[in-house]
Formats: structure tokens, sequence, C-alpha cells
């Protein structure tokens, strides 16, 4: 009896001691991945995590195609950076109509979005994803950070050089947010991961710091192409300058074109040049270019997306069009274009023309249909040697998306002497008017021999068609919004009609005028 | 004790040292035979010898017999379902005693004993809402998994199967289910072991290559299911409780008791109920004489191809069961052997069980130790058959013909342009059955060994050691060949995966059991500590890539070459550690109480955040047993309850929630600099703060029990309010690595009424007729999910559908319940046919946008209900069973993704068929999200009919024989226009087909 007692209590102080010891197996810790501290604690993560700063431009999550997505509430696929920000710079404008009836699309073209839309969402919180990755890699990787872990001068430098490209591309997004939505949530690295409702900024506040950043950065970034292809540059830091103040009247109410010459002149001098064709800018092997300033690289085996590139190859891809010609396995059929854009194309020996007409009606009955207007045989997974992108599926493209290139920052130039900037040549402007023509045209025979504000308009149309600058172009031309330029289905009806002009800007989400108490909607909403 | 406690190799070593025991002196027996007050014999009644492992169970014809009982004075127990409990002593000597026992009818059954968390109770001693299903009352055919046995038995209980996929999943929600974004399966726990019935964020089960990780448990082992309902009861489970806890029992063997051999058969044909009707090839033809297109009338062929007929079969299957129970000298057992060949209606699926079962319950030390051993193992051997094509032969051009000589293996195919797969067409359906094998093996083991010792000092007090586990292991192989035109690019599919599951569980808790006679009072106290660990790693072995990152197998194609290298390794764990207490305390036999507290730990919480205290409470009042009604004759029970509990929920799809991790991102997700592909890193969202999701309950109910209990059953109405609701919503943009978290940040309300009642309208010597039923009500809604509320808010889209890109069809709002449709409305003209693409402007805007959807009706029943009857006359038997569902909708995905014309299509190279509904709207073009697709799907299902002939007094009565005939799924009542109304989730999307199956059932005794 005695024995058994004691044995019972031996037993329960046994298993009292095991309780205290499996306490500790309430502190379990991923197997695989990285936290916080273990991915900065060794130089080497360092540049990949910039990586994804890159990549957050083209892909859309860390699966690739799909999967582990960057953000949710939107189809993966449609997240992509490139291709929200695409969209809503081209479908509410001449440029673009699309077919598809998924949730947000038919009301961009019809410029009738709520301040729920799915794409104006997912175009605002992939740039605010970009940024608070941007936050925490520069937060991470400060002087101060940097010296605690002990890094060797060689690794501190190259990090301070990563550090350099993440504000470049936070300053990317903020002008991005800053075009399309104006006054905005603003967080820099001093704002902590976590619960907090950060302030609005005005949108001429964000124009400075903006604007500051840059500059203070324009000088620590590699020189013009001098870093590896993918990353930002100088040049890149400049064109972004150059198109801020291009557009400054709208942002600030001051217009800055003398700042537009002595940008654009830095990067027409910067060593960049013209592609000898233009239709090569947009094939699969349009890395080997030398016009493009900063692109957004896709890899039809190593950086897959359904956005980027991969959209803009496949959605225009449809009716009597071969999807082999473009290097894919089959057509998305969405996005043709109206004929108020075709209009601009009088001359059809421009070899910008690249509508394909067969089997497609000029004029938009109904836009679900594919075969009613042209469409645009622009982007392509082909190499300019005729060979199709690597992705053996035909479904991810080779195809990089010049999010700057030279031609963009010739025409800037001479838009901005026309429009009267200190310091502009308008024979410098002229000739680099001419030089993008005489690409397209092949000879000089239809070069222009004098340049007006219209004729940099019609140059611009040409140049830059389906390559997300269009809304930017139209407000600045005052033709977005109002009755001073229609197009078919601007308004929603065929014929077109006017609108009003609060929307040039788009809403806030909803969900994050719901989140965060400090936020006030752009009128009109 | 960490990681190194094996539970098999113990229990092997346990069975070793039990075989070898068999220490016996002096033994006699106890034999006799149990009749009823009309002198019949009583079958399956258990008898025992309380106090010990000795028992037997009575045969057909009443028989009984206890072996190999050590000499002593005993008190004889014997229960059955529909008598009194009943006791008698006896001395057993060397030799035989005989015993036979008259037992007295009571339908209240209150002396039954049901399994409760830590412990057993009598019933008439519950306090909170708890419901017992046994045996008898089980839903009968070809069942597959556990929770099917209860369909419809339990108010409060809805449980949906996922379709009619061999071994396909039960949907269960207990009272309106209180998550949102959480799991609101409820807790299983069988044997004392809380089983993994997991399912991943999706829906989809977490045991790889099993379609529900209940259906490796046989359900013909299970002797009793018991739902505890109420926080008063469950929560002593504590953090995993929120949505109820459903404890299941497996039959035991009894010391002493003679070999008894049962073998069951249950053969059944299924059979597809209804097709959808669908253009017929001369249909099509037709409608495209008329209407179509040049490109079309080039396109059509001339054929007339029924393919929803080409790809549904009517198969046999066939469910075996074997099992010895008895016990060997003092060693009570029960060995038993399933096997399973079950065969879908959708040609190729299938599902192979081969299952096999033992549990012992020895004693030691004069009964003072008893040990409780349960081990079951399943092997299910699954073959998947491509569920793409049930969409595929709706949408399929019938004027096609099956086959065709050409490069996709014969299956006729669209093409496009250069002749290879057209990419948008609809493929083949039987090409999609044929051209990929889809096939697994699964391995599941649960086992537990329970030692509960009886202090030799102190009676009263019991110690009790369980140590459990539940371990699985998976493997598969997906194939499909290089000419299948499905993957004709990529040239085929080949794909492997492995799983393995590793759960643990140790528990141990001190119960004291005190009768004070001085004060009229019995303390029933307990206290315990629970470990758990739960583990998951996918692929079993990783690989080791060019990187040194330990990855998972590649994505091939059928020529072996490597399409997407293999994706980083997952393994994932996560640990709860509980200690609980429980005090019943009863007064003068008629006041209860019970009052229980939890305190849960786990590990998927910062240590800030890490412990959750969950206490209950509650009363109950045999009323029945005041004196003033005592010797009422009419009202032979009477008991109110009432109960107040927290219970919490931490199942949320994530072990590692609070941590600020930092995602590698795969190969395919890779960034260019110059040359080189850089892997990135990124890190994820994540809510430092998360923590319990907390439901607290309140629950009034009445019990009650008229004429000896022929008219009994319980009322109960509940609220249940869950705060800090774990909800995926929107954080301020900016502030977080992604645009919505997982955090604590709403509530959520359910109130309901359930209505329980039995009735016995005869019981006579030939005939008896027994008649159950329950109703359910249950009112759900959102009371908060944002930190700031907006009119213009819309809330969380959810309710993903088929039919263009991203579109949801449903939202979370506040002041509406879960998943409530959100649609246009509809505008109809004169006949009552839809006006294509207008609808009505309701924010009076003058545009029509998603402004104007509108909250439409929801997919969860305002009332649901079970009814169920038996009749008994001689020696045969019959009994129904039928459930209604009202207040429930759906939406129509299949029509709304098919009845269009420009379906049909034709520019694009192919056609596609029209469902016939297309003729009740005449749309050209899609219109997804019109309120003209929610439907109401109340119904009325009657889920079985049975009529069964027991041969008895064959071969001198020692051996029976029992045939049941069995109809399941007989008919639908419904206004449904789609297969089926009953979806959970509210989106008929081309399910797998409820079969109604025909079966021959089969219950051999011996």
């Amino acid at each position: 009896m005695k024995t058994t007692f004691l044995k019972s209590i031996l037993i329960l102080t046994i298993l009292a001691v095991s309780f205290t010891s499996c306490l500790k197996d309430l502190d379990r810790t991923p197997f695989y991945g990285l936290n916080t501290e273990s991915v900065y604690a060794d130089p080497d993560n360092y540049i990949e995590v910039l990586a994804k700063i890159y990549a957050g431009f083209s892909t859309t999550g860390n699966q690739g195609p799909a999967g582990k997505p960057d953000i949710g509430g939107i189809d993966e696929g449609f997240s992509n950076y490139i291709r929200v920000y695409w969209n809503l710079e081209e479908l509410p404008t001449d440029e673009a109509v699309c077919g598809w009836n998924d949730p947000g699309i038919p009301e961009l073209h019809d410029m009738a979005w709520s301040s729920d839309n799915l794409w104006i969402k997912g175009m605002y919180y992939r740039i605010y994803f970009q940024i608070a990755l941007a936050n925490e890699f520069i937060r991470e990787s400060s002087d101060e950070n940097l010296s605690s872990h002990g890094f060797s001068s060689g690794d501190v430098d190259r990090i301070k050089g990563y550090r350099t490209e993440a504000r470049f591309l936070r300053a990317l997004c903020y002008y991005h947010a800053m075009s399309l939505f104006a006054n905005v949530p603003f967080v820099t690295e001093e704002d902590l991961t976590g619960a907090f409702f950060p302030e609005q900024i005005s949108r001429a506040d964000l124009f400075n710091y903006i604007e500051t950043e840059l500059k203070d950065i324009e000088n620590l970034l590699v020189d013009a192409k001098q870093n590896e292809y993918g990353r930002a540059d100088k040049a890149a830091a400049w064109t972004l300058l150059a198109k801020m103040y291009l557009n400054a009247e709208e942002y600030t109410g001051q217009p800055r074109y003398s700042d537009v010459i002595t940008y654009s002149n830095k990067v027409i001098n910067s060593g960049y040049t013209l592609e000898s064709k233009y239709t090569n800018l947009f094939l699969a092997d349009n890395h080997l270019s030398n016009e493009i300033i900063f692109p957004i690289t896709s890899d039809g085996l190593h950086t897959q997306s359904y956005g980027a590139t991969t959209f803009l190859v496949h959605a225009p891809v449809g009716g009597k069009m071969k999807p082999l010609e473009f290097g894919i396995s089959g057509g998305w059929g969405g996005y043709r274009t109206t004929s108020s854009f075709v209009s601009i194309f009088a001359d059809t020996l421009d070899g910008r023309n690249l509508f394909f007409t067969e089997g497609q009606s000029l004029e938009i009955n109904s836009i679900s249909l594919f075969t009613d207007g042209y469409a645009i045989a622009k982007w392509r997974n082909v190499t300019s040697t005729g060979v199709i992108g690597s992705d053996p599926t035909g479904t991810f493209v080779d195809t990089d998306y010049p999010m700057f290139r030279l031609a963009d920052v010739y025409l800037m130039y001479a838009e901005a002497a026309v429009r009267g900037a200190a310091g502009g040549d308008m024979g410098t402007a002229l000739s680099l008017v001419n030089q993008l023509r005489e690409r397209a045209y092949g000879n000089s025979s239809n070069n222009m021999s004098s340049l007006d504000l219209d004729g940099v308009f019609q140059e611009r149309s040409k140049e830059m068609y389906w390559e997300g600058t269009r809304r930017t172009d139209l407000i600045r031309f005052n033709k977005f919004t109002g009755s001073s330029y229609i197009w078919p289905f601007k308004g929603g009806i065929k014929e077109g009609q006017g609108v009003a002009d609060y929307l040039a800007l788009f809403p806030i989400p909803i969900a994050d005028i719901v989140a965060n108490t400090n936020l006030k909607q752009n009128p009109g909403y | 004790m960490k990681k190194t406690f094996t539970i098999i190799p113990l229990l092997i070593a346990l069975f070793l040292c039990i075989c070898t025991l068999g220490v016996v002196a002096q033994n006699g027996s106890v034999a006799g035979k149990v009749i009823d007050e009309k002198s019949e014999p009583v079958s399956y009644a258990t008898i025992i010898l309380k106090g010990t492992s000795y028992g037997a169970n009575t045969d057909d014809d009443g028989m009984y017999e206890i072996n190999n009982v050590p000499t002593g004075t005993y008190t004889l127990e014997i229960s059955y379902v529909g008598y009194a409990t009943y006791n008698e002593s006896v001395t057993v000597t060397a030799g035989s005693v005989t015993a036979n026992i008259q037992l007295k009818t009571d339908y209240l059954s209150l002396n039954e004993v049901v399994v409760v968390g830590y412990g057993t109770k009598q019933i008439k001693d519950l306090t909170g809402a708890v419901t017992s299903v046994g045996t008898k009352d089980f839903s009968k055919g070809a069942v597959t998994s556990p929770e099917a046995l209860i369909t419809g038995k339990v108010a409060g209980i809805e449980i949906t199967s996922g379709g009619g996929a061999p071994g396909a999943g039960q949907k269960i929600k207990v009272r309106g289910g209180s998550s949102l974004n959480a799991s609101n399966e409820p807790l299983i726990v069988i044997d004392g072991v809380p089983v993994d019935n997991a399912t991943k964020s999706d829906g989809s089960s977490s045991i790889a290559g099993a379609a529900n990780p209940l259906s490796l448990i046989n359900p013909n082992d299970i002797e009793n299911i018991t739902v505890l309902k109420d926080a008063s009861a469950a929560a002593i489970y504590g953090s995993r409780a929120a949505n109820g806890v459903i404890i299941i029992t497996t039959k035991k063997g009894l010391a002493g008791s003679k070999l008894g051999v049962q073998y069951t058969a249950n053969a059944s044909v299924s059979t597809i109920p209804e097709y959808l009707d669908v253009l017929t090839g001369d249909e099509l033809r037709a409608l495209i004489e008329e209407t179509g297109n040049d490109k079309q009338k080039g396109l059509v062929g001339t054929e007339n191809t029924d393919w929803q007929k080409a790809i549904y079969r009517t198969p046999l299957s066939l469910d075996q069961n074997l099992s010895f129970t008895g016990g060997i000298k003092d060693l009570p057992y029960r060995l038993t052997f399933g096997y399973l060949d079950e065969q879908g209606i959708l040609l190729r699926s299938k599902l192979e069980r081969t299952s096999v079962g033992l549990n012992m319950s020895p004693a030691f030390l004069d009964d003072h130790l008893k040990v409780q051993i349960n081990t079951k193992f399943a092997y299910t051997n699954n073959f998947f058959t491509n569920n793409g094509a049930i969409g595929s032969s709706v949408n399929f051009d019938p004027t096609q013909p099956i086959y065709q000589a050409n490069k996709f293996g014969g299956y006729f195919e669209w093409v496009d342009v250069a002749g290879n797969p057209n990419t948008l067409a609809p493929k083949n359906p039987l090409g999609l059955i044929y051209q990929k094998d889809d096939e697994s093996n699964v391995y599941r083991f649960i086992g537990n060994v329970q030692f509960d010792y009886k202090m030799h000092f102190l009676p009263e007090l019991r110690a009790n050691l369980n140590l459990g586990t539940d371990l699985s292991r998976s493997d598969g192989t997906i194939f499909i060949p290089a000419s299948a035109a499905s993957d004709y690019t990529r040239k085929g599919q080949m794909k492997f995966y492995d799983q393995k599951k590793n759960n643990k569980l140790l528990e141990f808790y001190l119960n004291y059991n005190k009768d004070v006679e001085s004060i009229h009072s019995n303390f029933d106290l307990t206290a315990g500590y629970s470990y758990q660990d739960w583990l998951r790693a996918e692929p079993i072995t990783p690989f080791q890539n060019e990187d040194g990152i330990d990855v998972g197998y590649p994505d091939l194609n059928a020529l072996g070459d490597t399409v997407t290298p293999g994706s980083i390794a997952f393994k994932t764990q996560n640990t709860l550690i509980s200690f609980y207490g429980r005090l019943n305390y009863t007064l003068f036999d008629r006041y209860l109480l019970t009052a229980t507290l939890r305190d849960d730990g786990s590990s998927r919480f910062s240590p800030d955040n890490r412990w959750g205290l969950f206490p209950s409470l509650a009363l109950a009042w045999r009323i029945s047993d005041e004196a003033f009604l005592k010797n009422s004759g009419a009202l032979s029970n009477l008991k109110l309850r009432l109960g107040y509990g927290v219970t919490g929920q931490q199942d949320i799809f994530n072990d590692y929630p609070y941590i600020a991790n930092y995602n590698q991102g795969e190969s395919t997700a890779q960034y260019p600099f110059g040359d080189t592909y850089y892997n990135v890193l990124r890190p994820d969202g994540y809510d430092a703060n998360i923590k319990w999701e907390e439901t607290v309950t309140y629950n009034v109910g009445l019990d009650f029990g008229f004429a000896n209990g022929r008219i009994n059953g319980s009322i109960d109405v509940y609220k249940k309010l869950t705060d800090d609701l774990l909800a995926v919503i929107p954080v301020p943009a900016g502030t977080n690595f992604t645009n919505n978290i997982l955090t604590n940040v709403g509530s959520l309300e359910n109130q309901g009424i359930e209505l329980t009642l039995n009735l016995i309208p005869f019981d006579s010597q030939n005939f008896t007729w027994e008649i159950g039923g329950n109703v359910s009500y249950n009112k759900n809604e959102i009371t908060k999910l944002t930190k700031i509320q907006d009119p213009d808010d819309v809330g969380v889209l959810v309710g993903g559908i088929s039919g263009g890109v991203g579109n949801t069809i449903q939202v979370q709002t506040v002041g509406y319940p879960t998943n409530t449709f959100y649609v246009y409305k509809q505008i109809y003209d004169e006949d009552g046919k839809p006006i294509e693409g207008e609808y009505e402007d309701l924010n009076g805007d003058g545009i029509i946008n998603p402004d104007d959807r509108y909250r439409y009706e929801k997919p969860a029943p305002d009332v649901f209900m079970g009814l169920y009857t038996n009749f008994a006359w001689k020696n045969w038997n019959a009994g129904a069973q039928m459930r209604g569902s009202f207040g429930n909708y759906m939406y129509n995905n299949v029509n709304s993704q098919y009845a269009f014309y420009s379906n049909i299509n034709g520019s694009k190279n192919y056609m596609a068929n029209l469902p016939e509904s297309y003729f009740s709207s005449e749309f050209v073009n899609p219109q997804y999200l019109s309120d003209f697709y929610i439907e109401n799907a109340s119904f009325i299902r009657l889920d079985n009919i049975s009529l069964g002939y027991n041969f008895r007094n064959i071969n001198n009565g020692s051996t029976s024989l029992k045939v049941t005939a069995i109809v399941q799924n007989v008919f639908v009542i419904t206004d449904y226009s789609g297969l089926d109304p009953e979806i959970s989730g509210g989106i008929d999307n081309n399910i797998y087909p409820r079969p109604r199956i025909f079966s021959i059932n089969l219950s051999l005794n011996l």
C-alpha cells in the first residue's frame, strides 16, 4: 500500500516536470523561410529582397505564375502592377477597349467606376505593397543597421547601392499614386509595420517629397548604362524627374517645363540610343535594345505571371490573328482600339501603324465582340529573328516592358520646348521628333518642317500608344474629361459623350477609407 | 517526451505484455436470459459486472454468458436503449451461476451513460445541450464516413455532403457556425483522441490524397456518436470547441464473454438520379440552322452524342466487415477487419479501404488499474477521376462524335488554326477522364492507450493517463499523356506527391468523486493537463536543389522533362497545451451544477496573446424528481438546463501568423539582374497581435418526457456571440506587407431554437412504431467587421464563381448573414422574361455600375429538420429518414456560366452546347451577377428507406441473420432548377452528383 502511494507520487512528480518542459514547445517557429532578423543578418540576402521589390512590378506572388499572392481581394493575375497600371492608363481612353465582362473592366472604358472598382483597388494596393516592401528594406539597410551587423565595407557599399535603388522604386510608386489618386496616405521607412493610420499627404507635398528624394539619389545611383540590365541607373531617375516636371502643372498648379528640358537633356546625353526598328522594342529580345532606359522584365521560365507583358501579348490576340505569330499557344481575345484612335494614323506608311484589320470592323457596335474595332499587333513573344520565346507551353513571355524609353524622353523635350520652356530649343525639338519619324517611315521624306502642340500630341500618340501613358497625356492636353475630345463609348454610350472633370482622378478605394480614419475621399466620389 | 514519445513500440510492448498475462486461479461463470415485459428476448443488451471489465452481450435469443469470472460477489448491470437499467447482485462461485432477468420498458434511457469530455455521465446528470446517437439510430445503407451516420439526426447540426464522389467529405456546421475565416469544423474526438479532420483554408482535405480525412475511419466500428453543442458542455475542450464537439466511441469487447463473430456486408448499386437538361444534337443543329452564323454552321456536326450518359455509370460497391468480439480470459477485445470497395457513378472514380481495428481493455491490480487500448488502422487507395468532365459534359457540343482518328489519343477535340488544341474550347469529357490517372494511397493510424488508475488508498480518486497518436502517410501520382488535349502544349503531366502527418497527444487528469450523504451531495472534480502537437510535412523527404534549398517534387511533363522545378518544401507544426478543471456538483440528486475552466496555450499566437481562459457554468434542475411531481403519472421527465460558456477558436490554417516571416520565392518567381536570375525574399503580411477568437454561448434547455417517455424530447434556445472574430479585412494601405490581413476585428451573432421530439405511438407484442424528429431555426448576423463604419463600405467580397475572371457573388457585410448574395436586381418584361443587361438603378444615379448591386438572401437555411421513423412487426422492420431545409438560397452557377447564346460560340473556332434553361432567359451574353440566378433551394429529401427481416433461430439459435434492403437518396422535392439543391456554400457549380443508392445489407452473427 505504502509503496503504491510512493509510486503514485513519483509518477506525478515526473509528469509535473515534463509539463513545464513542454511549455517551451509553444515557441514554434517555421521550419523553412526566414524572419526579419535572420534575413538581414546575412549580407547575401539583401539582393534577394531588392529583387522582390523589382519583381513586384512583374510578378504577382512568390510562386510564379500564380500562388502565394502579394495582395488579395483581386484575381491574382489581374493584380499585376503593370497590368493594373496599363489598364487604368489605357482603358478609359480612346486607345483601348476590352470585351471582357470581368469585375471592374466594363466600367473603366465607360468611365463609370465606383470607389469599389477592383482595378482601382488592385492598383492602389499594389502601389502600397511596393512602398511597404521598399520602406522595410530602406529601414533595415540604414547605415546604423548595416554597421550593427558588422558587414565588410564592400558589402556595406553594395547594400547602400541597393538601398538607393529601393528609394528610386519607392519614388516611382509614389509618382504613380500621385498621378492616379492625388492625395494619398504617406508612409516612409520611419513608420514601423503594424496597426496605425497613415496621414494623408497633399498632391503638391507629395510632388515635393518625390522630387527631393529623386534629387537626393540622382547622384548616388549608378551612372547611366553602367548598372546591370533590369536595375535602375541615374538615367532612370532623370527620366522620372522629367516626367514629373512635364505634368507638374497638373500636380501642383505650377508648370516646370524648363526642368523638363534640363532632365531630358541629361537623359538624351547619357548614352542611350534609339532602337533602329520600332517594332523590335516590343519583342521577346527587347532586352538587347539600347533604347530602353528602365525595363520591367519578364521571362517565360523564370519570371512568370499572368500580368505584365504576358498580358500585353495574349490579351489583344483573337479573331483571325494567329497565336503562333505572337509566340503564344492561344490568345485571350479581349483588347482592341477605337476608330478615334485609328484616325490618328491617317498615313499607313508609318511603320508604327500596327493595326490588325482582317476580319475586324473599324467601328464598335458591341464592346464584348472581339471583331468589333481594329486589333493591335504591337506586343509579341517572338524575337527580332523570329524565334518564339522560351516557355515551351507558349504561355509566359520573354518580352520586357519598357517603363521608360528614350523616344518618350525625346517627346518630353519636344513638348516642353513647344510649350515655351526656358532653355528649350525648337530646332532640337524638331530634330528629335524627326528622328522618330525617320525610324517610323524608314526615310526622311516624311519629316516635319515645323512643330506645334498638336503636332507633338499626334506624334506622341503614334509613338507611345499602348504603352501605359495615354491617360496622363490626355489630361495634360485637356482631352481626357469634358467634351473637347470624344471617342466611341467615352462616357458609356456608343457615340461617346463628355464626362465630368472629377474623373481625372481615381477614387481612393472605399476599403482604405474605411480602414484609415485619416483619409478624405477625392471630390466627386 | 518531446519528440521521442513514439507510441507504436509502446503499444506493441503493451500488447505482448498483456498477452502473456492470464494469471487466473479460480473462476466461475454467469449465464442467463434477458427478456422484456412481454417476455420477448432482448437481444444486444449489454450485461456487465459493475466495476470490472467482465461482461457480455445477449444474442438474438436474449441469451448471455460471462466466463472466467473470478469468484466473488458482483453487481450485475443490464442496460439497453429503451429499458430501465437493471441491477442485481450475483455471487460467482467456481462453476456456473444462472441469472435470468426481466427488463422494464423505459423509453427515456435516462440512465444510459454517454461519454463527455474527460469522463462519462448518465443522461439524467447532463447539464449541457448534449445529443447522443447510438448504432440503432445510425443512417443505414452505404455510409463511407462516420459523420454521415448522424445526418439529420441531431437538432442544430447541419451536415451537407460535399457531393457524390467516393469518400467525399461532409461539411458539418453546428448552430450556424461561429467563425468567418477560421475553421467552422467541429472538434472530433474518437475514443479520447481528438483527430485531425482539418481542412485547408480552401476547404480541401488536409490529408493529401484523401478526399476527406474522416473517410479513413470505418463507420462500422462505431458504437455511439455524442454531440456536445453548447459551450457549457463543450468548454472543457476550450479552444477547439467553438464549433461543437463530436465524440465518437467505437465498439469494445467484454471480458468473460464468449467469442462473438459478426460478418456484415453491404452491396449497393449507385445510379445517377437525374441528368441536366441540355440540348440534344438535333436540337442544337435546329437552333444553329435557325439563328446561327456561317461560322457556326460550318462547325456543326452530324452526331447526337449524350455526353452526360457517356461519363456516368451504374456501378456496384461492396462494404464487408468481419469482427471478433469477446474476452480471452480476462482480456476483453474486439478485432475488426473491413474492406470497402466504393465505385463512383462518374467513370473511374473509386475508393478502396482496408481497415483493421483492435480494441483491448485489460484490467490489473484488482480492477484498480484499467487499461484501454484502441487502435485503428486504415489504408485507402483512391482513384480521383477528372471532375472537370462534369462541367464539360454539360457544355460539350452534342453534334460531335466522342471518338475521332487524331493525335489526341482518339478523342474528338476542338483545334485552333494551327491544328493544335483550342485552348479556349471545352475538352472532350471522356478524354478528360481516360487521359488522367490520378491515384493515391493513404495510410492512417489512430491509436491510444489510456490508463485509468483508481487509487488503492483512496478509491474515490482516479488518475487517468491517455497517450495517443494520429499518424498518416500519403502518396499519389497524377499522369496525363502527352497526347491529351488538356495538356497538349506542355506535353502531358507527371506529378508525384507525398505527405506525412504526425499528431500526438498526452493527457493526464485526476478525478475525485465523492458522495457526501450527510449533505445529500455528490462532488465530482476533475483536473487535468493536455498536450497536443500537430506536424505536417510535404514532401516526406525533401530534395535539395542546386541552391541548397529543400524542395518538393518537380512538375514534369509526360516525357519526364521538368516543366516547373519543385516548390520549396512545406513543413509546419503547432502545439496546444491546456490545463483544465471541472466540478460537477449534485444536490438532492436533482439540482445539478457544472463549472469548467480551461486555460489553453497555442503556439499559433505570440507569447503575449498565447493563453486563453475559457470558463463555463451550467445549472440543471430535474423538476420531475421534485416530490410534488414525482408520482405524477403523466410526466416522466422534466429537466431545465441553463448554460453559459466561453469557447475559443485558433484553427486559422496558418501555424505562424504572428511571426514576421520572409517568404522565399519559387524558381518561377525570380527576377533577373543582368544575366542572373535571383530568388526573391518577401516579407509576408502578418498581425503580430493576432489572438483567440472567442464565442460566448447562452443556452436554455428543457428536456421532457410524458407517458413513461413514450413522448419525449427537448427544446433548446441559444445565443452565440463571437467576439474578436478572425476576419480577413483590408488594413490601412502602407502599414503591412499585404492589403488583406487575418485579424481579430469583428463580431458575429447566431441565435436559434432547437426542438427534438420522439414518439412511440405503438409498442405492442408484435408491433412497434417509433417516430423521431428535430427542427432547428438559426439566425446568423455579422455585427461588426471594420474598425470604422461607413455607409459606402460594401464589405468583403467572397464567393468566387466560374465564369469570367475574379467574379464574386457573395459579400460579408455588417447587419447581414454571412455569405449574403450580392447581385444586380434583374428587370423582367411583361411575360416575366428577364431583359438582358437591364438592372434596377438601385442608387438612382442614372448609371448601372457595381454600386447598384444589392444584398439578397443567403445560402444558410432559416429552418432545417430531420424526421425518421421505424416500424417493427414480428421479425420485420422498416424505417425511413427524411430531411428538410427551408429558406436556403443557391446561386445557379451552372446556368449562369452556360445558359446564354454566345456560349455556343463559333467565332473562336469551337462550338459548345446550351442547357435547356437557356430558353427561360434567352440571354445572348453572360449575366453572371444577376439575381435571376439566385434561386430558392429549400428542399425535402427522403434520405433513405429500409426494409429488413431478421432470421432468428438458425442453427439452433446460435446464429442469426438479418437482411435489409435500403434505398438512399430516394427523392428530393424542391423548386430549385439545378440538379441538387443541397450544396454547402450556396454556389452550384458542377458538383459531383449525389447518387441514388440501392443496397442489400446482410448481418450475420455467429
